[in-house]
């Protein structure tokens, strides 16, 4: 038994819950591992919507900034400064900076897709995606370390200084299942999950409040579904903020392990 | 455990990777899309939009700094105006001090030879005034040796009875006299 399965159960007989079947969107290909899904469209235009901005934003830049540039530096001035620089530190931030930039407006866009008319589709609640990214910045900062200090002493520099001996082991142990396992795990999990979890109650109130008004013949329900419409457009703007602070979170986490990574000590 | 086992049973006999009923398995077709895309978009970034955004930063930061320079070029040139007005002035000072000297050595010469030439007028007018003084005594003395003469003849004149002008003035007499008057007189005056 699926979980769509047991979640349409519960919805009773009329009304049947969205669950995560509603992400399920194959365009080309209608199965398969190389289906062409309707995220994977997604994500491909808002990759292009991003490069077409950013060109025309900032092809005729100037020292002292229009309204167009203006808004566009302070979102690069925030990966920029307000992460990178903080995070990384001025010595060897800039090299990144690229990296987190994409990150952030790759994660922003597709997340505000989930709220975008016609798009209405967070691509990020597909967890291939979320688990991508969150991969680059696992071989980056491993690779960092690795390269610093060498395998051994990459290893070694995981358990932090001035233990008694005989717990070093357990540390170690606990480090290495921090660094190689609940990272990457949690960094992809939860945005995944915000923007899953965020997208189904989007689709619950809407659809719900649709299911109510046209097809319950009952009046109580029609007028309920006033609130829950109005719960839609709250949690439509609740989504926004949660859109954004997503992707600020992942941009930040990514800078912070890539920091740890250069960083002399532990 | 229940819902995981045949979660994951479902997907490995699925025909259909990714199927929804297992939403934290990642769909391949997805993930490869997912890391072309983020591929294809960081070198974009990288190579284009943060190379533009980055000079406009260094453009600002070189604008910024030239300000500042500038403003420190013309403080000095402002000090180094200030100097040579202060230099000016102290010339101007000492300037005005030396023809102040001048002015006071040129009054005090000419002052001096105002002075000499005030002392020499007044020489000369004494001088002449002497010389007019001494020429009209001797034409003085001259009439009044006459005179004196004249009057002494006349007397005589009028005691004798007759006039005696002629023959006084013949013989000298008067004056004969009056020079030995003035000889002793003169003898006097040296002897004493």
């Amino acid at each position: 038994m699926s979980l769509g399965m047991l979640a349409a159960a519960g919805g009773g007989e009329g009304f049947e819950a969205p669950g995560q079947d509603i992400f399920w969107w194959p365009l080309f290909g209608t199965s398969g591992a190389f289906a062409v899904t309707r995220p994977a469209l997604v994500l491909v235009i808002s990759a292009v919507v991003i490069a077409v901005v950013l060109t025309l934003a900032t092809r005729r830049l100037t020292v002292v900034p229009g309204k167009g540039q203006m808004l566009t530096e302070a979102g690069y001035g925030l990966v920029r400064n307000s992460i990178a620089r903080e995070i990384i530190g001025s010595h060897d931030f800039l090299r990144f900076v690229p990296l987190l930039f994409t990150y952030f407006t790759l994660i922003l866009l597709n997340n505000l897709f989930g709220v975008i008319p016609f798009f209405q589709y967070p691509t990020m609640g597909r967890i291939a995606f979320p688990l991508v990214l969150a991969l680059v910045v696992f071989v980056i900062y491993h690779f960092l370390g690795i390269k610093r200090r060498g395998l051994g002493g990459y290893l070694a520099s995981l358990i932090p200084p001035g233990l008694p001996g005989w717990i070093k082991p357990f540390v170690f142990f606990l480090e290495l299942i921090t660094y190689f396992i609940t990272r990457p795990v949690t960094l992809a999990l939860r945005l995944f999950g915000n923007m899953f979890a965020g997208h189904i109650l989007l689709v619950l109130f809407i659809t719900g409040g649709e299911y109510m008004l046209l097809h319950s013949h009952s009046l109580g329900l029609q007028i309920l579904s006033i609130p829950t419409f109005g719960m839609g457009v709250v949690m439509t703007l609740f989504e926004i903020l949660v859109e954004f602070l997503q992707a600020y979170i992942f941009t930040l986490l990514a800078a912070l392990y890539i920091a740890g990574s250069l960083a002399d000590e532990h | 455990m229940q819902l995981v086992a045949p979660a994951l049973a479902a997907a490995a006999e699925a025909t259909t990777p990714g199927d929804p009923s297992v939403p934290i398995l990642p769909h391949l077709g997805e993930m490869i899309f997912g890391i072309v895309v983020f591929a294809a978009l960081y070198f974009y970034v990288a190579k284009k939009i943060v190379p533009r955004l980055e000079k406009v930063y260094a453009e600002r930061r070189a604008a910024i700094e030239g300000n500042v320079e500038k403003a420190e070029r013309a403080q000095a040139e402002a000090q180094a105006a200030l100097e040579e007005y202060k230099a000016q002035l102290a010339d101007a000072r000492g300037e005005a001090n030396r023809i102040r000297e001048e002015a006071r050595q040129q009054g005090a010469a000419i002052l001096v030879e105002m002075r000499e030439q005030a002392q020499a007028e007044a020489e000369r007018i004494t001088t002449s005034a002497r010389a007019t003084i001494e020429a009209e005594r001797t034409q003085a003395t001259a009439q009044l040796r006459a005179e004196v003469g004249r009057l002494a003849t006349d007397l005589a004149s009028r005691i004798v009875g007759e006039s005696l002008h002629d023959s006084a003035r013949q013989s000298g007499v008067v004056d004969r006299f009056l020079t030995d008057l003035e000889r002793s007189e003169n003898a006097g005056v040296t002897s004493r």
